[in-house]
């Protein structure tokens, strides 16, 4: 072992690999990204600073000093106290004090309120409530304060939702029915997520983070998209941001346009320019992790992807680095060494605006 | 897993400059460089100092934009956030909203 260095599998599953085989998967997880892309690979100076993060013999690194970017998150606050099948911590606390926690305890840049759920749909009931708790927040609070949620178009379709669902439809090869209902929920949701914001606006927000976006694949990025060009009309000084699912728009549809492109199968560099033409101020770039593959290859892979959203972008990119993306290992608590590898590497080497 | 982005790579909020970079990037669509750049100079500190609570504490109670702890007499919340306002030359929303609310 001794020419080995310890690292991760893309699990998080603690492994020992030599110099050699660490930079083979950088090299492989980079020609991955570069092929599915057709974007450019790192340079040989890149991929070696790549090698030595990975190599680095401390359990917690971080960027150089001056090198520091704004953060900004995916409902983080309301974790304190949500509940088990929530990533929650369970802390008998509240949304709000998550949030006062968060600005004051944890020095995020950024907070944001959102509803336990973090989708659009659930939060039309309580509208009041929610406008409620965000002017509150906002006479208590200093930094950028969003409203976030994720567009989640699948709650659109049956049971939950009033349209026929797709996956129900392709099944018995009734493709135009389910395009249509993708048509119908899109228009749904967009009406939703611009009526929300604005109850929201009307109550202070800072903005919105349409989180998770494109989850439920081409007709959730179609809505949000919309969504996002009426909300920047109607309030031009708005925060917006729109942070994706997965490195690539799944076609569920197929055929929904935005600027006269198909959006089916966009991968982050070229969603960038859609996301800005949108009018949204901040992308937030999503490269998936593979848990079958190292660290290394997962790292390799996400800053290739990164680095092309970066430069193609005309607005700032804060790279999602959750569980199970940006190089980050799938699972719900990764080991603190990869994340900050990844975060250091997002930071010094995609050149990322923030996280 | 937020702590640890926060220590790695974070400018660390109210503790030194970060949320007003943040607002920067979402008001103006700034990027990193720029941000930094227009913060640092519309508080008066070396680009670098902006994540240096030894320098930047100091110029948030000078400038009077909230501090992480809670002091005495120090603006807070909306009064923190209108003399931000002031300072980056921006307009922010829930300011605006109090505002109307004022006779």
């Amino acid at each position: 072992m001794a020419n080995e260095y310890f690292t991760r599998m893309g699990d998080g599953q603690r492994i020992y690999m030599t110099k050699e085989n660490i930079m083979e998967d950088l090299e492989a997880g980079c020609a991955d990204a570069s092929e599915l892309g057709k974007i450019p690979e790192l340079s040989g100076d890149e991929l070696d600073k790549l090698a030595e993060i990975v190599m680095l013999p401390d359990v917690f690194v971080s960027v150089a000093p001056g090198m520091e970017v704004p953060l900004t998150q995916d409902g983080g606050t309301i974790r304190i106290d949500a509940d088990q099948g929530n990533s929650g911590t369970g802390i008998p606390a509240s949304r709000m004090i998550g949030c006062m926690m968060h600005e004051r305890a944890f020095c995020q840049d950024t907070i944001e309120l959102g509803h336990i759920d973090y989708s659009f749909k659930p939060v039309k009931p309580i509208i009041s409530h929610e406008c409620q708790a965000m002017e509150i927040l906002q006479q208590n609070t200093i930094v950028p304060l969003f409203y976030g949620a994720m567009p989640n178009m699948g709650l659109y379709y049956t049971p939950d939702g009033p349209y026929p669902n797709p996956a129900d439809l392709m099944r018995n090869f009734k493709i135009k029915e389910a395009q249509e209902s993708m048509e119908n929920s899109a228009e749904h949701l967009i009406r939703d997520m611009v009526w929300i914001m604005q109850k929201m606006m009307s109550s202070g927000t800072d903005g919105v983070n349409f989180d998770t976006t494109a989850a439920a694949g081409d007709g959730d990025f179609y809505a949000t998209l919309h969504a996002a060009e009426i909300l920047r009309k109607e309030f031009p000084e708005m925060y917006i941001e729109v942070g994706m699912a997965g490195e690539s728009i799944l076609g569920m549809h197929g055929e929904m346009e935005y600027d006269g492109k198909i959006i089916a199968g966009l991968w982050p560099h070229e969603q960038a320019p859609l996301v800005a033409k949108a009018g949204a101020n901040v992308f937030g770039p999503v490269c998936n992790t593979n848990t079958s593959k190292s660290f290394a290859w997962n790292l390799g892979r996400a800053v290739t992807f990164t680095k092309a959203a970066v430069i193609q972008s005309p607005i700032p990119c804060h790279v999602n680095m959750g569980m199970g993306v940006g190089g980050v290992p799938m699972l719900e608590t990764p080991p603190i060494d990869a994340v900050t590898r990844a975060n250091k590497a997002m930071v010094e080497v995609a050149g990322v605006d923030g996280i | 897993m937020p702590i640890a982005h926060v220590l790695a790579s974070g400018m660390k909020g109210l503790r030194t400059g970060g949320d007003l970079v943040a607002r920067m990037q979402f008001s103006k669509n700034m990027r990193l460089k720029e941000a930094k750049e227009y913060v640092a100079k519309k508080v008066g500190v070396d680009v670098i100092e902006l994540t240096d609570e030894h320098v930047m504490r100091e110029v948030r109670e000078e400038l009077n934009i909230g501090v992480l702890t809670s002091v005495t007499k120090s603006a807070k919340g909306i009064a923190a956030k209108m003399n931000i306002e002031k300072v980056l030359d921006i307009k922010i929303n829930s300011c605006e909203k109090f505002r109307d609310q004022l006779p």
